[in-house]
């Protein structure tokens, strides 16, 4: 049976090229990059530097801007407890929003608990934080504003240009997790005030376990404290044999993803359109969650009122593949807090799915999506009582629920 | 994760879907769970000379939920208001294979029973049944 992947937002297959490009590095070349002392270290030391090129060149920056971690999460990790370890006698006070990855929020839970003081700020209905609401949270004491490029759920993208202008005017650092964006769109973090930027290779068709911390150089040189003790690697910010392979395989994604992101993008976005528009028109009480205006082109994050998402996943999941914002795997039962935080309420929050699109997403895949959805959502709904209720004419809001 | 074979089966083939007219005093009606948790069953059952002769259900929930309810009416079809009372959400999680974090589908599926059997002895005026 044919599968189709729509879950390019959890992670991306390789493209067969990068795969291609790693394959001499497991093998022939497979030197240390820090091996100084022979060919082998020579060429492992080339090929990192002409990954971090290809890198530098997608986001607009110096390859020495570029510090390579383990992916996204140790990114973040970095980006905030570094900062934090580094500027703490200027202040302590984060800045962030509710609906960041738990990447960002826990780390800045961890730094609470070292004598951070963190705001959180709220998003409005779209899924956007308000700049006069981060304008206002500044205080003398605020080092670091860390709000994420695009959403991993919604797709929404946050108005990174003013928060970098904010933060300019009122001299403090900006830190952005583009994890989902770059790669996706143009990124250029110097254009937009940024000092520290987080992305991952396999968000954007390359390998998984590699990732990058953008660090800005000049105006201003920003520097982080390593979280790892070690042999001093990445500019002393990040100790630990460099993942050549890996590293190889980013820069290769980089490259293909910097010639061929337009191209892919207009065809992607028309696809994600038709899912959209044409599950709209066959289906009643159909909502799309996250600014339309504002976000990524690949990702719709859709609610189908009255039925759950993970039992409508169940039918279809042997040959479609996405995500749901509903969690009745977890204990604590709650939905998607960041579906929560744009007030959806939590019936619309366990009544979504997130499609995301990609460079292998074909006409036929949103064939069989419109089609299987349809289908789920229709046989769902016939097995379900608040969707009968609603068709009756009940008032679900008025109906005396027990809450467990 | 994965869901049991018995799980599969009921979410791919659920048993009595449907509704009963819950205006006839032999009809009895459960209707648990709240749509902003992610799970809602209605459970009815039909009573005749104290045997449950019919039950059908609808669920709003997850796969474990549907088959949980699935497989409350098939065990309530044939059984005494009395035996009815002691179905338990134990039962539900050894015959479905429910893991740890589906355990809450059983008790609400529990539940559904209990509010159907509450619901019909409240119209027919019996008394409840004592189940100690
Ligand atoms: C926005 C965002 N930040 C961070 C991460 C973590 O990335 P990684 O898997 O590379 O650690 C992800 C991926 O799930 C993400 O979507």
């Amino acid at each position: 049976m044919k599968r189709v992947y729509l879950d390019n937002n959890a992670t991306t297959p390789c493209d067969p090229r990068v795969v291609e490009a790693m394959l001499p590095y497991f093998t022939e070349k497979f030197g240390n990059a820090a091996s100084r002392s022979h060919p082998y270290g020579w060429e492992a030391e080339e090929a990192v530097d002409y990954a971090r090129e290809q890198i530098a060149t997608l986001i607009h920056a110096d390859p020495k801007e570029i510090i390579f971690t383990s992916g996204a999460t140790e990114s973040d990790n970095l980006a905030l407890k570094g900062v934090f370890d580094m500027y703490r006698k200027k202040g302590n006070h984060i800045i962030t929003a509710t609906t960041e990855h738990k990447a960002v929020l826990d780390t800045c839970k961890h730094l609470a608990e070292q004598g951070a003081e963190i705001t959180y700020l709220k998003v409005n209905d779209k899924g956007l934080i308000d700049l006069a609401e981060l304008e206002a949270a500044i205080k003398p004491t605020t080092i670091l504003v860390s709000i994420m490029w695009a959403n991993n759920e919604t797709g929404v993208i946050q108005p990174v240009k003013e928060i970098g202008e904010i933060c300019a005017k009122k001299g403090i650092l900006f830190m952005s997790d583009a994890t989902q964006a770059v790669g996706k769109i143009d990124v250029n973090p110097r254009e937009m005030g940024i000092h520290l930027m987080a992305f991952t290779a396999h968000k954007m068709y390359g390998p998984k376990g590699v990732g990058a911390l953008y660090v800005s150089r000049k105006n201003p040189r920003v520097k982080v404290t390593a979280q790892m003790d070690g042999g001093g690697h990445e500019r002393g910010m990040r100790s630990g044999t460099l993942n050549v392979t890996g590293i190889v395989g980013f820069g290769k994604a980089a490259e293909l993803a910097r010639k061929e992101m337009d191209q892919d993008m207009a065809r992607i976005s028309k696809l994600r359109d038709r899912l959209e528009t044409t599950l709209k028109n066959k289906l009643e009480e159909v909502y799309i969650n996250g600014d339309p205006a504002h976000r990524m082109p690949h990702v719709t994050n859709m609610s189908f009122k009255h039925v759950e998402g993970e039992g409508l996943m169940m039918t279809f999941n042997q040959r479609m593949a996405l995500s749901s914002g509903s969690a009745c795997t977890s204990a604590s039962l709650e939905p998607s807090y960041v579906l929560v935080a744009l007030g959806l309420g939590d019936d619309l929050a366990h009544s979504s799915l997130r499609f995301s699109l990609g460079r292998f997403t074909t006409d036929e895949d949103i064939d069989i999506a419109i089609q299987s959805i349809e289908e789920g959502v229709n046989h769902m709904r016939s097995l379900s009582p608040i969707w009968e209720m609603y068709k009756e004419g009940v008032d679900l809001s008025q109906v005396t629920w027990s809450p467990h | 994760m994965a869901y049991s074979e018995k799980v599969l089966e009921h979410f791919q083939h659920p048993r009595n879907v449907g509704t009963l007219d819950k205006s006839k005093n032999n009809v009895g009606t459960g209707l648990v769970g709240a749509p902003e948790c992610g799970d809602v069953m209605k459970l009815q059952i039909k009573v005749q000379n104290d045997t449950i002769v019919d039950a059908k259900f609808k669920t709003f929930g997850c796969g474990s939920a549907i088959a949980s309810s699935s497989l409350a009416t098939e065990w309530l079809k044939g059984k005494t208001i009395e035996e009815a009372q002691k179905i338990k959400n134990t039962d539900i999680v050894q015959e479905l294979n429910l893991p740890p974090v589906k355990i809450h589908c059983s008790v609400l599926a529990e539940d559904a029973i209990k509010a159907a059997l509450a619901d019909y002895q409240k119209k027919s005026d019996t008394e409840p049944v004592d189940t100690k």
